[in-house]
């Protein structure tokens, strides 16, 4: 398969007020690639999700996808050409049960225009999705009002949600925050299974060890700024990373 | 209850559910025909119970009941924008003035008959109020309340300050209904066709994401659907249903004035909603058959029902903000005993 | 010349009407749709005060005020205090407090309460004369007006930037969690934002009403005039609800000098609807209140 850049960002800058939340960001994806973006709290990786899903508009810069621009279209067009968001805090329909939050994508003129008018049997698919993410069917888990399940759940139907949509690509904000472990470790066979099946995904992550054993390459953001982008191992070497991590402090002990 | 704490034994209240649901809301595994009927009682009641009051009224009653079908129907699609779409509608009296005002020309000026007046006025009317609406559909909260709230009251001095559509004299003398018949069942086969269509329409895959927009409509949008298109379609159906009381009224009264931009028209649906139970749809039609009579029967003193039922609204909005509706329905599915502990 | 004076004394009116919501709704978030009555009650009561108690007219002033001050604790403590964080409820119910106002003093016959009804219930000026300015006759009502306007707006800046009260209140209003952190009792904000903006809204209209009469209609109009300002001006901020009066003020004053007075209303609502268009977040709305509002 040919190698195509699917989605490309070109010197990106966003402001908020005073604060220079993104400036002049670059990057580059390719179909089926799997890409992390870390940095500390305030680095702006949120901003990031939010300016290539066009719920922020950026000041100037510009987002392509499959080579057209992005930039500047309301999220849900954007999503509508597939590319897609998970939300950090996190946003399930809480009056719905489970399986019926699927619904919604299920409705999209996305998934009406990739069916043919013919969408069958809408809530046995959403089922489906959700039992292939891990929502246990015999124990009727994807019946259960959304607001009534555990957090762990929810992350999942966030990515469900996003599943549903049948995306190219998508951006899991923060999907590991706040998981235990053994969460965490079942959440991870589903990532792999979606890059397996040629979905091309961004990860924005604070826990990087788990992060580093899906992704071959990172971004560091550090106050809006790209710090460095390459293979883990390399960029974690680097001492302006870890200065960005550790802080300033560092300086201070050492002095 | 002090006898209980003499006896020295403890005993508390449980509550069993029936056992017919099934896991979600509003499925039911039946097995037998008492289980069928105990579902379909309070609806038969309820539809039943309308038909049949209007033998039961004598003329004034009857005009009441006529006046209580409108503002069930405001009611509802008050209940229907707020609770499944999140848009606080404050200005439910433009959707009847608009449908009043539309019916009222066409036949004033155009002598149509009432059976051709109402639905053009109805569909017309709707389109009015949505495009009136769609600036602030993209607001938010507090931010679509207020400015809902602005539109009926800014009309009205829009109509006598230009003196058009008859000014403060309001347009008279239009064509009325052939007997008091027509009156009752036209009003409240409507009210019965719509409520059951709304419920229908809230579990149909429109009204779940609806519900979802007013759940949280950043999700919606990064699903790809346009929720602006959505809310125009909610807002364009609960203005069919405010429209078409406005149209009837006009008809009912044989005339049309700027009293039907009052706050009547916006205040008593939402005191009817909240007391029937924000959300079930049939508590906001119960809750305008209660109050509607109530302050009818008080129209000798005045402004008095109006701070009645301002009255019973923040009663129930702080005191019982579940409503009627929510709490008979809960008493109705749940056995209730006292149990030793 | 007329243009000038005359919009500068509409807009202190928009003003002075819109402050006080302003100030509750930017402190606790509380739409106050009870601003309008209160603004009503507080004419009537002083008129009440002068006429049928025969209470000195300064004296009746301060009292009206404390009692609207008063009243707007007692809505936030035995109504609102309850339905915080439920928006919808929170203008419901406010809203029904106002009306149960409004309506309530027009009731009749109850208790030989007359109700006030009719345009027989006006108010004295302060200082009853008038004045030449630049050639423009004005009376005196007005440019005490004008001053009394000034007067408020400065008095609340001093107050929510070098009072302790004040600036506790601006902190609950920046970040209410942050603010409770810190020992704010974001109940007692509430409660003080209210009868402040309660006893504003009093005062705008002992400064206002003397210019004509009071009636209960004007109530309704007040509380648009002072939404729609809040609108165009972005909820909760100050400059623009001060900005919002100006442009609002002017508007009306020209549209009446060029067409009549019939199109004011027209113009108000062009004016919404136009922001809603184009600045969502109002003149001075800022990005964090458009991503509230849309």
């Amino acid at each position: 398969m040919a190698v195509e850049t699917l989605l490309q960002v070109k010197e990106i800058t966003k402001s908020f007020g005073g604060v220079q939340a993104i400036l002049r960001v670059n990057l580059e994806l390719e179909r089926g690639d799997i890409l992390g973006i870390i940095g500390p709290n305030g680095s702006g990786k949120t901003t990031m999700v939010n300016l290539i899903t066009g719920f922020v508009k950026p000041d100037s810069g510009e987002v392509l996808f499959k080579g057209k621009t992005i930039t500047g279209k309301p999220p849900h067009k954007i999503a509508d050409l597939g590319v897609t968001r998970t939300f950090q805090v996190m946003r399930p329909y809480y009056s719905l049960p489970a399986f019926k939050n699927l619904i919604v994508p299920l409705n999209s003129p996305r998934i009406r225009r990739t069916a043919g008018g013919k969408l069958g049997d809408k809530d046995g698919v959403a089922i489906d999705i959700l039992e292939e993410i891990g929502f246990e069917r015999d124990a009727y888990v994807p019946y259960k009002i959304a607001s009534s399940l555990p957090l762990g759940y929810l992350k999942r139907l966030e990515l469900a949600r996003c599943l549903a949509l049948k995306p190219e690509v998508i951006i899991c904000d923060e999907i590991f925050s706040g998981l235990s472990m053994s969460e965490i470790s079942t959440m991870i066979p589903v990532i792999e299974r979606l890059q397996m099946d040629g979905i091309t995904i961004i990860m924005i992550e604070h826990r990087l060890r788990e992060l580093f054993r899906l992704v071959n390459r990172i971004i560091v953001l550090n106050f809006g700024q790209k710090l460095a982008e390459g293979k883990p191992e390399e960029v974690m070497a680097k001492p302006e990373v870890k200065e960005a991590y550790l802080g300033t402090g560092a300086g201070y002990v050492g002095s | 209850m002090p006898n209980e704490q003499l006896t020295s034994r403890e005993r508390r209240r449980e509550r069993l559910d029936r056992g017919i649901k099934v896991r979600t809301e509003g499925l039911y595994a039946l097995s037998s025909w008492k289980e069928m009927f105990y579902l379909l009682a309070p609806r038969i009641v309820l539809i039943l119970g309308l038909l049949v009051a209007p033998f039961l009224l004598d003329m004034y009653w009857q005009r009441v009941l006529c006046a209580a079908g409108i503002y069930a129907l405001l009611a509802l699609s008050f209940d229907f924008l707020a609770a499944y779409v999140g848009l606080v509608c404050l200005g439910g009296s433009f959707f009847i003035g608009s449908g009043a005002y539309i019916s009222g020309l066409l036949n004033a000026k155009m002598g149509w008959a009432p059976f051709l007046t109402i639905p053009i006025a109805t569909v017309v009317g709707a389109i009015v109020s949505t495009l009136v609406l769609l600036p602030c559909l993209r607001l938010r909260g507090i931010y679509f309340a207020i400015t809902s709230f602005m539109f009926p009251l800014l009309t009205v001095n829009v109509i006598i300050a230009l003196n058009i559509f008859g000014g403060t004299e309001g347009i008279s003398a239009l064509a009325t209904y052939p007997n008091p018949w027509v009156d009752q069942y036209l009003i409240l086969s409507v009210v019965i066709v719509s409520l059951f269509t709304l419920r229908r329409l809230v579990n149909e895959d429109m009204g779940l994401i609806l519900r979802s927009i007013k759940d949280n409509d950043q999700a919606v949008k990064a699903s790809g659907i346009s929720i602006l298109s959505y809310k125009i379609k909610a807002v364009f159906i609960a203005s069919l249903i405010g429209c078409f009381g406005g149209a009837y009224l006009s008809h009912l009264y044989g005339w049309v004035g700027i009293s039907q931009f009052s706050l009547d028209f916006s205040i008593l649906p939402i005191a009817a909603t909240v007391m029937g139970g924000m959300g079930t749809l049939v508590g906001p039609v119960i809750g305008a058959l209660i109050l509607t009579p109530l302050s009818e029967a008080l129209r000798g003193f005045g402004q008095l029902r109006v701070v009645l039922y301002c009255l019973i609204l923040i009663g129930f909005i702080v005191y019982k903000p579940e409503g009627l509706m929510n709490y008979l329905q809960r008493k109705y599915h749940q056995f209730e005993h006292w149990e030793d502990v | 010349m007329d243009i000038l004076i005359y919009g500068t004394v509409n807009s202190v009116i928009f003003a002075l009407v819109a402050v006080g919501f302003t100030l509750v709704y930017g402190v606790s978030r509380l739409p106050n749709f009870a601003h309008g009555a209160l603004y009503v009650l507080v004419g009537f009561l002083t008129w009440s005060l002068v006429n049928d108690f025969k209470v000195f007219y300064p004296l009746a002033i301060l009292i009206s005020l404390g009692i609207s001050a008063l009243l707007g604790a007692l809505i936030y403590r035995l109504i609102l205090i309850r339905l915080r964080g439920l928006p919808t409820s929170e203008i419901i119910a406010s809203f029904a407090v106002g009306l149960i106002i409004l309506e309530g003093l027009r009731l009749q016959g109850i208790g030989g309460f007359k109700g006030f009804i009719g345009p027989f219930y006006v108010l004295p000026a302060f200082i009853d004369s008038k004045l030449r300015i630049a050639g423009v006759l004005i009376d005196a009502q007005r440019l005490i007006l004008i001053g009394g306007g000034l007067c408020v707006v400065a008095a609340l800046w001093l107050f929510t930037h070098y009072t302790k009260t004040g600036l506790s209140l601006r902190a609950i209003a920046q970040d209410e969690q942050a603010a409770m952190m810190l020992g704010i009792d974001s109940d007692r904000a509430a409660v003080i934002s209210l009868s402040i903006g309660s006893a504003l809204a009093g005062l705008a209209a002992v400064i206002i009403l003397p210019l004509g009469n009071v009636t209960a209609e004007a109530g309704y109009r007040v509380l648009i005039n002072a939404l729609a300002v809040c609108i165009i001006g972005g909820l909760g901020s100050w400059a623009g609800a001060v900005l919002a009066s100006f442009v609002l003020g002017f508007a009306m004053i020209i549209s009446t000098a060029l067409f009549g007075s019939v199109w004011e209303s027209v113009v108000l609502v062009g004016a919404i609807i136009l922001i809603l268009i184009f600045r969502p977040s109002g003149l001075l709305g800022k990005q964090k209140e458009l991503e509230e509002r849309v």
